[in-house]
């Protein structure tokens, strides 16, 4: 049990796939502009993440690998998450309204963040058992909405401040990302 | 106004350079700058998948029914990254295993959907295939800039074929933190920047 939770943590901080391992830098930039949006954004890659990261597993398990179609992952994965998105944003209309008017229009955005996609290869990569797989497919995204959450809040203070004509909008928005990413990156002292 | 077909070609070329000027295909352009060698490989990877892409979309634009067309390209697209990825395997293995996830990556990189939105499905084969060159060449050509300007100043050296060439003298003290991580974002958004204020405005 502790080492799932050093696991977590590590996925969460030491790891982080905004970050340190980059994935997912689109929508970063993209939906920081207000502290809604990277809400909405944040919970909506949670959601589908940890059920993308089961549907991928056991699809590679219990399809690819009995088969000998390892080499068709790729494919087979975008395929899943995009189909697995589209029914998840059918499921939410019809039965939880609430939540849809939340996430809705984050959603299809989903099937090209690259973070989705990353994490899942990443859980193959690793060779994690299911257990494994479960946790890093919710801390890696939680991961992304800390980090995420964290840098709209810094990006509607920039928005009051005097930048430099060439600086402006994305090119400090890097800029401050790596500021974020140094502290992150002091979390490797911690394990 | 309709671009002539030289100007599809060189418009990737500083016009709408990725990523700089589309900011587009963040994740690997941050990632694999570590080295000369990894970006311009991604950049080779990327074109390829880029031309070939472009080419069968705009060659099929008529058949693919309007609702289904994102997935139709995404299909299209996995299509050409599994051969990469394939290739790759069979001939530049260390390479590859540098690089990673993200050949896979690919396939969700904004770039070769975007194009395929954006330009295939609404122009000709030939023209396609120059936009989607131009983008490559482009786009590779930007990450082998940022990549030398990071190893350079980061290590000291230039990697090639897998040997480090020392350029900087002995005494030159290797600012580490510009090939990690942070130093990634820092050096992106400077180099935006600057093209910024090359840039036409």
């Amino acid at each position: 049990m502790g080492d799932l939770f050093l696991f977590m943590i590590s996925c969460i901080l030491l790891n982080n796939i905004l970050l340190i391992q980059y994935l997912g830098n689109c929508p970063f930039l993209g939906t920081s502009k207000r502290m809604e949006t990277a809400t909405g954004m944040a919970m909506a890659v949670i959601f589908v993440l940890v059920l993308a990261g089961v549907m991928t597993w056991l699809a590679r398990k219990f399809v690819l690998v009995p088969y000998d179609l390892v080499y068709l992952q790729t494919i087979v994965f975008i395929l899943v998450i995009a189909a697995l998105v589209q029914f998840v944003e059918m499921f939410l209309k019809k039965s939880i309204p609430v939540l849809y008017s939340g996430l809705g229009i984050y959603l299809p955005l989903i099937t090209t963040n690259c973070a989705v996609l990353g994490v899942c290869l990443i859980n193959v990569q690793e060779d994690y058992d299911f257990l494994q797989m479960l946790v890093s497919s919710f801390a890696y995204p939680v991961g992304f909405g800390l980090a995420l959450i964290l840098f709209a809040g810094v990006r509607e203070r920039i928005l009051l401040a005097r930048v430099p004509k060439p600086l402006q909008d994305t090119a400090i928005g890097l800029v401050t990302a790596g500021l974020l990413s140094l502290t992150f990156f002091a979390f490797k002292g911690m394990v | 106004m309709a671009n002539t077909i030289v100007q599809e070609f060189t418009k990737g070329l500083w016009r709408e350079i990725p990523p700089f000027r589309l900011v587009l295909g963040l994740c690997p352009t941050l990632a694999l700058t570590k080295s000369v060698e990894n970006g311009f490989g991604m950049g080779v990877a990327l074109t390829f998948v880029l031309v070939c892409s472009n080419v069968l979309i705009s060659a099929l634009r008529k058949i693919i029914p309007g609702k289904v067309r994102i997935a139709c390209f995404i299909i299209v697209v996995a299509t050409f990254v599994i051969i990469v990825e394939l290739m790759m395997q069979a001939y530049t293995y260390s390479l590859y295993q540098k690089m990673g996830i993200f050949i896979p990556l690919i396939v969700v990189n904004c770039i070769p959907l975007g194009r395929a939105e954006a330009f295939a499905s609404k122009n000709g084969v030939l023209r396609s295939a120059l936009d989607g060159l131009g983008m490559g060449i482009g786009y590779t050509l930007s990450l082998s800039t940022l990549a030398a300007f990071r190893e350079l100043f980061g290590t000291g050296a230039i990697t090639l074929y897998e040997k480090p060439i020392q350029i900087m003298g002995a005494s030159f003290e290797p600012f580490g933190f510009l090939v990690e991580a942070p130093g990634a974002f820092v050096c992106l958004g400077l180099m935006l920047c600057v093209m910024n204020m090359l840039g036409k405005k």
